[in-house]
């Protein structure tokens, strides 16, 4: 009996080892440990798609020529049951039991930060397009590269935005409600740095628990000091809360600004309730970009659309961007060994549908501004910055009583 | 920390505002802790899977609203749907670890807990979901003051429910079946009583209740397939703090929960609102340790 | 079936143990989270298992372990080593000194109530943690790099849990042989009649815990440099995973024996690699299967399976 036992642990061992890595020729592996479950899994079923959308697209059109042979892309995906823990251990058996050699981001900066010091010690290139605490950018990383715009930028409008409406911003007071998470922080101190430029005061500065199910404390807070300015940053969860609160307790504040208000789809599950909130977005489907794969940002939407049957998130778009950026690297690098790719990757300027896309040193993408939404009847539409705006900022909100 | 506190002196109708809408939150987890003392009481089983139950609830009700049909016929709807499942989930699993270690069933129930979150997730997707009653909000003293209407209805059908559930428990003839195997499940069953029965139509209550609860909260606040921890940890201490026995102390322990709760995240700052009440719950379970104790003292 | 000394399969495990890094170090990182996860299970079964206390709240040791190596590394300014080195001794203190404080106050009391009280001392630690701007708050701490070649750093923490695993079950062995082994189990089966004949309980629980707390804490210090990054609640505190799995392992392998808690680790270890390797997005349900079957239907564990059948075929033939 006991020896049955260990046979069965035995036979576990080799299973473990896995599904082996039959190297197929013209096919590059890429892999990625994504959100499917637990508190991203909204947000990871996003990355995911995006990620299989340019895959799909790219295959479609032929693959990706390296030193004149051609490639298909593929993906090899586990799922990080959004805990930091298991995303390096996911990556770890990536790069050692599927030999995968190159590695596509997780959902969040939190699953980011986690992994970036594995792919960093194999020497394994990640080219991710959802971690983007600036804090993973002060660490040197030479083979993280990030599609998307850094924490820092992410409510920097709506502060801009502020200032420039009011007769002196050194008198604005700002409340701020941000998750207790890795991004949110992030985007905080970089809110935090923009208010001293400024010298506005902050009169609220809440951490959100992550189990967040109830605002009202911090709303109270808020509503008893009239700030000019309220910004709240949690994922989709603090988003839709805050939405939904603010009208239950009627809120009143002159600017409203939040990250993650498209992925929630506040618009289209609150109507009138989100009316007048400015909303952080790596990208939108109205901006004037190309490129040749997927067209302009609205056919990318389009295209989305049609094949999943919801509108196109950022998080979605930015997802795409980073695939194909990698086929970009491969194509210029002529050879698929990490370190060439690396130096190719270094090397990016490429136009897409998203944005432009170009390294600095420290792997970020300098490129591409964010934008500011606006929820204008029913819509999202671009208010910031202004080269790309799409009408007027609505402001102040009125209150409550005159909605 | 004291700059908040100052702030209930300079606006004293915040103090109001913070209270009453710790006490509308306390509502929601009293109707979810009846069911657990009741469950707790009777099968002796700590049912971690409550939270789920509540969310189930919730999708219930979502779903009726997305058929066209009116939010508030979903709490009737999602009490008797969720009846239902409770009812199964009994029959399927539950059932095995009546007779056992409460221990073993904080376990299995958190098995099940896993398993209702991830089908949750694969079949009304990761998206946070929320509906509109439609039916706005009171203000009270100059606007400071607002409580949403649906928080209110959730209030008074918690009472409502607490009240009823205690003339059930007391007068209906399956309520003192229920009483009955609580107290003496063998003696139950020699006076003809089929505690299987009993034990099924208990948990399907508990269920029931969940329903409602969930349906109010994805009416006053949002829903998502992980969302259903924060319902479990608040009816397990209000349980814990209350005792299995008494509706009336479940309910107030449920509000006094919701009150303190929010009171504690206003002046502590949120980020600390969990760690006080968890370590309230040790504090009063370490308290009553040593008081009891200290009567064993007395008695030697 | 020929019989099987503990020397036997001990001598088995460890050359596994030292060759299979060698062998497959493709499977390196998963065998170390093995090691850790003996580690949890021994631990947790000495309270759990022995004493017939069971805990939710052992993963209060881990995290100390983990915070207290990656402040000590973050602000000591030493090489990597000597900081490490420093930063397990620390975490071995802070969390011994921990079991003291908590075991005092909460292992007096009885029954479920002790495995509540644990309960909300974990997620009580988790959400402090959280809160705490000084450990990162809810940001977590990333570790410094291992200075070492490539590759060196999965043997040097392979072989470090290892070590702490085999030292922790020696250690273990050899005391559930001596008269505190008895206590403890003096304890489980009637605390009452423990007391009555001059056993003092209380310090025997509180020593116990403290034995738990320190190899706990010595293997999270090692757990969070070879993870490379802390987070209050899914690393550091993971009360809802690691917390919850040592309580499963030690009862899949059997409650209160010797070998149980190793068993059920390995088990249990291979079995959640294998969902998440084959059932992508079902893994979970898988899990929550695992969990209730394993808990419902096999609480006796596989050592007293093995032993109900032993007995059954002895009774049989005699």
């Amino acid at each position: 009996m006991r020896k049955g036992l260990f046979s069965g642990i035995f036979l576990g061992l080799v299973l473990l080892a896995g599904p082996v890595a039959a190297d197929d020729p013209g096919v590059i592996r890429l892999g990625a440990a994504v959100s499917l479950t637990g508190k991203y899994s909204s947000n990871g079923a996003f990355t995911r798609k995006g990620y299989d959308l340019a895959v799909e697209k790219i295959n479609e059109a032929g693959g990706v020529t390296v030193a004149g042979k051609p490639y298909l892309l593929q993906i090899i995906y586990y799922d990080d049951e959004s805990t930091p823990a298991r995303g390096a251990q996911l990556v770890e058996r990536l790069i050692q039991q599927d030999k995968v050699q190159f590695v596509l981001g997780p959902y969040s900066s939190g699953l980011t930060e986690a992994i970036a010091p594995v792919t960093e010690k194999y020497g394994v290139p990640m080219v991710e397009a959802n971690g983007a605490a600036i804090s993973l950018f002060r660490k040197n990383y030479r083979y993280l590269f990030a599609v998307l715009s850094t924490t820092d930028e992410y409510l920097r409008g709506a502060i801009d935005i502020a200032a420039r409406l009011s007769a002196d911003p050194s008198k604005l007071r700002v409340a701020m409600a941000f998750e207790n998470d890795p991004f949110s922080q992030d985007v905080r101190e970089g809110v935090l740095a923009d208010m001293k430029r400024h010298g506005m005061k902050a009169v609220v500065d809440d951490k959100l628990p992550p189990e967040l199910n109830d605002m009202s404390a911090t709303l109270s807070k808020v509503k008893a000091l009239r700030p000019d300015l309220l910004l709240i940053s949690g994922h989709d969860k603090g988003a839709s809360l805050a939405i939904r609160q603010m009208a239950d307790q009627r809120v009143n504040v002159p600017m409203l600004a939040l990250t993650h208000c498209d992925s929630a789809r506040i618009a289209e599950n609150f109507g009138p309730a989100a009316e007048y909130a400015l909303c952080a977005a790596q990208w939108a489907s109205t901006l004037t970009y190309e490129d040749d794969l997927f067209g302009s940002a609205s056919d990318y939407a389009r295209l989305y659309e049609e094949t999943y049957g919801e509108v196109a998130p950022y998080q979605a778009a930015e997802s795409s961007a980073a695939v194909q950026v990698y086929a970009d690297a491969f194509a210029r690098a002529k050879s698929l060994d990490p370190e060439d790719v690396r130096q190719a990757l270094t090397e990016t300027a490429m136009m897409t549908f998203y944005g432009r896309i170009e390294f600095d040193e420290t792997g970020k993408n300098v490129a591409k501004p964010m934008v500011l939404f606006q929820v204008q009847d029913g819509n999202y539409v671009v208010v910031y910055p202004e080269a790309f705006a799409e009408a007027k900022i609505r402001w102040p909100t009125p209150p409550w009583g005159e909605r | 920390m004291l700059d908040n506190l100052l702030l209930f002196v300079q606006f004293p109708p915040l103090a109001v505002d913070v209270v009453v809408n710790g006490l509308l939150i306390g509502a929601i987890f009293a109707l979810a802790a009846y069911g657990m003392a009741l469950v707790w009481g009777v099968l002796n089983i700590v049912n971690v899977v409550q939270g789920e139950l509540v969310v189930l609830g919730g999708y219930v009700t979502f779903l009726l609203v997305q058929w066209g049909m009116p939010p508030l016929i979903g709490v009737p709807v999602s009490a008797l749907v969720m009846f239902g499942v409770g009812w199964v989930l009994y029959r399927a699993i539950v059932f095995r670890v009546v007779d056992r270690d409460i221990f073993i069933s904080i376990l299995a129930t958190f098995g099940l807990a896993i398993l209702i979150q991830q089908l949750a997730n694969l079949s009304f997707g990761a998206d946070v979901r929320s509906v509109d009653a439609g039916l706005g909000p009171l203000h009270f003293l100059d606007g400071m003051v607002t409580v949403a209407w649906v928080k209110l209805i959730a209030f008074v059908l918690a009472l409502v429910a607490g009240a009823s559930l205690w003339f059930f428990l007391r007068h209906a003839r399956l309520g003192q079946a229920i009483r009955a195997t609580a107290q003496n499940p063998r003696a139950a069953r020699i006076l003809g009583i089929d505690t299987g029965r009993v034990y099924a139509a208990t948990y399907a209550l508990n269920a029931a209740l969940c329903g409602a609860a969930g349906s109010l909260a994805v009416m006053a606040w949002t829903i998502h397939p992980y969302m259903g921890l924060p319902y479990t940890v608040r009816s397990f201490m209000v349980v814990v703090v209350a005792g299995v026995g008494n509706v009336g102390a479940v309910v107030a322990a449920g509000l006094g929960l919701g009150a303190l709760e929010n009171v504690a995240g206003f002046v502590l700052g949120t980020e600390f609102q969990i760690a006080f009440v968890f370590a309230l719950m040790v504090t009063i379970l370490v308290w009553r340790h040593l008081r009891a104790a200290r009567r064993r003292e007395h008695l030697k | 079936m020929t019989k099987l000394s503990d020397w036997h399969i001990m001598g088995v495990l460890a050359i596994a143990g030292l060759g299979l890094p060698f062998l497959a170090p493709g499977l390196i990182t998963q065998l170390s989270f093995l090691w850790l996860m003996v580690i949890f299970a021994l631990t947790w079964d000495m309270l759990g298992g022995r004493m017939g206390y069971n805990s939710f709240g052992n993963i209060l040791f881990f995290g100390i372990g983990c915070y207290a190596a990656a402040v000590v590394q973050r602000d000591a300014g030493l090489p990597y080593f000597e900081a490490l080195a420093l930063g397990l001794a620390l975490g071995a203190v802070l969390a011994v000194a921990a079991a003291l404080l908590f075991g005092a106050a909460l292992l007096g009391i009885r029954g479920h109530y002790f495995a509540i009280g644990t309960l909300g001392l974990g997620i009580t630690a988790a959400e402090v943690a959280a809160g705490w701007d000084y450990v990162g708050a809810g940001s977590g701490m990333a570790l410094p790099l291992f200075p070492g070649a490539l590759g060196q750093r999965e043997f040097f923490f392979c072989f470090s849990l290892f070590a702490v695993a085999i030292v922790c079950f020696l250690f273990l062995r050899w005391l559930y042989g001596t008269r505190f082994g008895l206590a403890l189990n003096a304890i489980r089966d009637d605390q009452d009649k423990a007391d009555a004949m001059g056993l003092r309980t209380t310090p025997i629980k509180v020593f116990a815990w403290c034995i738990a707390a320190f190899f706990l804490s010595i293997s999270g210090g090692l757990a969070a440099n070879m993870i490379g990054f802390i987070d209050p609640r899914d690393v550091a505190f993971a009360g809802a995973t690691f917390g919850v799995w040592m309580v499963l392992m030690a009862i899949l392998g059997g409650k209160g024996t010797l070998w149980g808690p190793v068993l059920g680790a390995v088990v249990f270890h291979i079995t959640q690699e294998l969902f998440w390797t084959y059932l992508l997005g079902w893994q979970r349900v898988a899990l929550g299967l695992l969990i209730v079957v394993i808990v419902v239907f096999f609480p006796q564990g596989i050592m007293g399976w093995i032993a109900e059948r032993r007995a059954a075929r002895e009774g049989a033939a005699s």
